[in-house]
């Protein structure tokens, strides 16, 4: 069994490699998707009788559509070079967190029945039966994968192993072993348009108060629009940004950014969530039906952009297959990225001179910024490679004055998982979160250590949360994760906003 | 899985959230609080009132953002704010307080 014991990782340096523990996560088990979440995504509702011979055909099948799947189960060569890559196995020490290894508890099974050695001599290849034992232990270890593709970034064939655990998922629920943190989501996505469960009454109620408060802060009127037709972009954010901190800090920023521009935009209480689980549990039908909302509430607004707020993952759909999903895109202004990131926007914006800014209100903070896992390996931004990791710290730079980046080896495409991504953000994996934490925590630590970092900025929904339940087990208060467009928000000055430099008494003043 | 309240038997979830709403009375919120660990006191009862009025209206839990905004105001700007909420339910205001509210489980990145 899993030790469970919460423990916390002590590591001399982010990327240290632990003794082996056989077994220590063994048995770790997320809580399976009820009948009724199950069927709501077209999966059966328990595990049915013919599990082995379905699971079996699903294989099949998936290695016939996705040929990429075939060739990373046929070519893996056991060199060894993703071992020490993955965070949870960094963390948990737990060999069968090694990427390889994983791995390997799937490939073992294709090996047996869709090999000619497997086939025949299972003993000399390392083919393994299918059994209701190798089922659970799929749906232990495959749970145990945040699908951030660090080994894959060292894999000298690149084997993406994020498709394999992606592909186990979706095997197991199309037996009836679905995950009920990723399933009931996606179930509120299709029922209500986000994951949170949002109706649209309480999400205008909420930008509502929202719009008080920044009135509240700065004087000025600002708008948060919601359905509006013929706004001019759609922007399409995280759910956890209505109701989360600091995500919420993140739209205010965004808010503040889009007024300042002076451009029309609005929210979609239809497609009130840019997130993607479908990503997550590998399912390609269930994926499409959630792309399909931001193409139907583009038509039925009007507008001619769509731009994506602070979510990981939400941005590599967004960018890698949105197209393939839920295009063409042939209704919008072709002149403007399709897809487009907001700290794209807000970089332009920057470089058009259009924000003023006043870096001081951020000089109580002294930052670093965590790469998101699919920002960072699964996607772009701007016009030159990298220009995901260049354009959020420029944006960061241009409002901060104290800023570092951690370790080389922990950041860029090397970055390290927060730990809860990849459908692994409930409570009920709370141990695993915790140690799959340790090694970004531990590049932190040293930061921290060498140049005084107090703060760390993301642009993804699922690190702001995990860090803020994960950090105060490393000794940073829970709000130490900030949204970069918080920053964002901090340091900009609106037009006809006084500031403290020039009324001392503009705090108290009505407007 | 359940609660026991007055001999009366209420189902939760693993996590322990009642699995029908309407089953909720103050004996179990009570009941639900000294499994989580936490006494109930007058704070925590405002919370927990706050959320479900909200609830009443909106069909689902209020942003951590809109319970603190309300919070302040009745409790003033020293404990109407993130950190108090945590020292007065650990687990979280959104999470925890919801279930001894009776309301479902906030879903998603949260």
């Amino acid at each position: 069994m899993a030790d469970g014991d919460n423990q916390i990782p002590k590591l001399d340096d982010a990327l240290q490699v632990p003794c082996i523990k056989p077994g220590s996560m063994d048995g770790l088990q997320p809580f399976l998707a009820s009948p009724e979440h199950q069927e709501a995504l077209g999966f059966p509702g328990e595990l049915v009788p013919d599990w082995k011979e379905r699971a079996l055909a699903k294989m099949e099948e998936l290695a016939e559509k996705n040929r990429a799947f075939q060739v990373y189960l046929d070519i893996c060569v056991k060199c060894g070079a993703c071992t020490d890559k993955c965070h949870y196995f960094l963390g948990t020490a737990d060999p069968k967190n090694m990427p390889v290894a994983r791995q390997d508890l799937l490939r073992s099974v294709y090996r047996r029945y869709f090999t000619f050695a497997g086939k025949y001599f299972p003993w000399l290849v390392g083919a393994r039966d299918l059994t209701e034992d190798v089922l659970k232990e799929w749906y232990s270890y495959y749970h145990q994968c945040s699908e951030c593709r660090r080994c894959s970034v060292y894999c000298p064939y690149g084997i993406d192993t994020a498709e394999i655990t992606m592909a186990a998922r979706d095997i197991l629920a199309s037996v009836g072993m679905g995950q009920k943190y990723s399933n009931e989501i996606i179930g509120k996505v299709h029922s209500v348009g986000n994951n949170l469960g949002l109706n649209p009454k309480a999400l205008g109620a909420t930008l509502e108060g929202l719009e008080e408060d920044i009135e509240d802060d700065t004087g000025i009127s600002v708008r948060i629009p919601l359905d509006e037709k013929g706004a001019d972009i759609l922007l399409v954010t995280p759910s956890a940004d209505f109701f989360a901190e600091p995500h919420i800090d993140g739209l205010i920023g965004y808010a503040k950014v889009f007024h300042q521009a002076g451009v029309s935009w609005t929210l979609s209480s239809y497609a009130s969530e840019a997130a993607n689980f479908g990503l997550f549990i590998g399912n390609y039908e269930n994926m499409r039906l959630v792309s399909q909302r931001i193409r139907k509430a583009a038509l039925d607004l009007g507008v001619k952009r769509i731009i994506f707020g602070e979510c990981g993952h939400a941005w590599r759909v967004a960018y890698s297959y949105l197209n393939t999903l839920a295009g063409p895109w042939d209704f919008l202004d072709q002149n403007y990225p399709i897809p487009q990131h907001i700290l794209e926007f807000t970089w332009n914006e920057i470089q058009k001179g259009t924000l003023t800014f006043d870096k001081s209100k951020n000089d109580h903070l002294n930052m670093t910024y965590h790469d998101s896992c699919n920002v960072a390996r699964g996607s772009r931004m701007g016009d030159m490679p990298g220009g995901q990791f260049e354009i959020p710290r420029n944006v960061i730079k241009a409002v901060c004055n104290n800023y570092v980046d951690m370790d080389q080896d922990t950041i860029h495409e090397a970055t390290l998982c927060c730990g809860g991504g990849g459908g692994l953000l409930t409570d009920d994996l709370m141990d695993l979160r915790i140690k799959g934490a340790s090694p970004r925590m531990t590049a932190l630590q040293q930061v921290t250590k060498d140049h005084g970092v107090t703060h760390m900025a993301a642009i993804c929904a699922i690190c702001k949360t995990q860090f803020s339940k994960v950090m105060p087990k490393y000794g940073y208060e829970m709000d130490s994760v900030v949204s970069v467009h918080q920053l964002v928000s901090n340091a900009i000055i609106l037009d006809g906003q006084e500031t403290e430099d020039d009324a001392p008494e503009a705090a108290e003043a009505e407007e | 899985m359940a609660y026991q309240v007055n001999g009366q038997t209420v189902e939760h979830d693993e996590e322990g959230y009642i699995t029908n709403l309407g089953d909720w009375s103050k004996e179990l919120a009570e009941v639900i609080a000294e499994a989580e660990e936490i006494e109930m006191d007058d704070e925590r009862w405002e919370v927990v009132n706050f959320l479900r009025e909200y609830y009443d209206e909106y069909q689902i839990a209020p942003a951590v953002r809109v319970l603190i905004k309300a919070l302040k105001k009745s409790m003033g700007p020293e404990k109407g704010n993130n950190k108090y909420m945590y020292e007065l339910f650990p687990y979280g205001p959104a999470k925890q307080a919801c279930k001894i509210a009776g309301l479902p489980k906030p879903t998603g990145c949260v």
